[in-house]
């Protein structure tokens, strides 16, 4: 037990991260990071060594916070497939560029609430591809295994989900006396 | 090379691990394309942004209660 509780404090943030990334609920968040845990340690026996202990986690985590998903959404059908074939994350349209240091523009609280405003519009499969590649920093194969996904099905929700959040951080943060860029497609 | 082109290949340019001759034809396309030079860019610093800020951060006194929580249901198990 004195073990388990070490990988508890271990990998808890990392999980309850994901899980809100997921659900965007902070009380169903924390029942995932719970369930997670639990099944963890009720299945410890059929852990197989050959996967890291954190992405077979992470995979536990991941489903039952997508379960806690579809629960809310009373019985509709939610998966790591959904809202996933859209046009918006192609070939970006707003083209301003940034001020120079956007973080300086919005106060730490302020960014906190565009931030999670922003991620919380893209649909739940793009939305986990982005949080374990580029928040928590899977490589792309382990993103794979962990969600069942192709390597090439990976890298397409990656990068519209990137393209996406981009468009729509670009709200906030372009500069103020933009120039009108030259190039677009040729 | 073409702007839907540069963009198939922008997640290489983003993580570093594109081909050397590939690379070469990017950033030569970059050089000349303002549009894929500031979708790079921002691109880039999103992901910059998205990692420097702890947007869901678990509270102490929460991680308390959920450690006590977790270890109590194992107990039973």
């Amino acid at each position: 037990m004195a073990a388990f509780e070490k990988l508890v404090r271990q990998y808890d943030r990392q999980v309850f991260r994901i899980a809100q990334h997921i659900v965007q609920n902070r009380e169903d968040a924390e029942d995932v990071v719970q369930d997670a845990f639990l099944k963890s340690y009720e299945k410890l026996d059929q852990f197989q060594g050959n996967s890291k202990f954190y992405t077979w986690l992470v995979r536990i985590a991941v489903n039952e916070a997508l379960m806690r998903l579809r629960k809310r959404r009373t019985g509709r059908m939610v998966s790591i497939d959904e809202d996933v074939e859209t046009e918006e994350g192609s070939m970006p349209r707003d083209l301003a560029d940034w001020s120079p240091d956007p973080e300086a523009l919005y106060g730490q609280s302020e960014m906190g609430d565009i931030l999670r405003k922003t991620i919380q519009g893209l649909p739940p499969g793009f939305r986990v591809v982005f949080a374990l590649r580029d928040v928590e920093g899977l490589s792309t194969e382990e993103t794979a295994e962990t969600l069942g996904l192709s390597i090439p099905a990976v890298k397409s929700r990656l990068l519209r989900a990137r393209l996406q959040l981009r468009e729509r951080l670009s709200r906030y943060f372009k500069r103020r006396e933009s120039k009108q860029p030259q190039g677009g497609e040729k | 090379m073409t702007c839907t082109e540069f963009l198939a290949q922008l997640d290489d340019m983003l993580d570093q691990d594109a081909a050397i001759p590939l690379r070469a034809d990017l950033e030569e396309h970059l050089r000349n394309c303002e549009h894929c030079e500031i979708t790079l860019s921002t691109t880039r610093k999103t992901i910059q942004i998205y990692r420097s800020h702890e947007i869901y951060e678990l509270p102490e006194d929460l991680r308390e209660r959920l450690h006590q929580a977790i270890l109590a249901k194992c107990r039973k198990c």
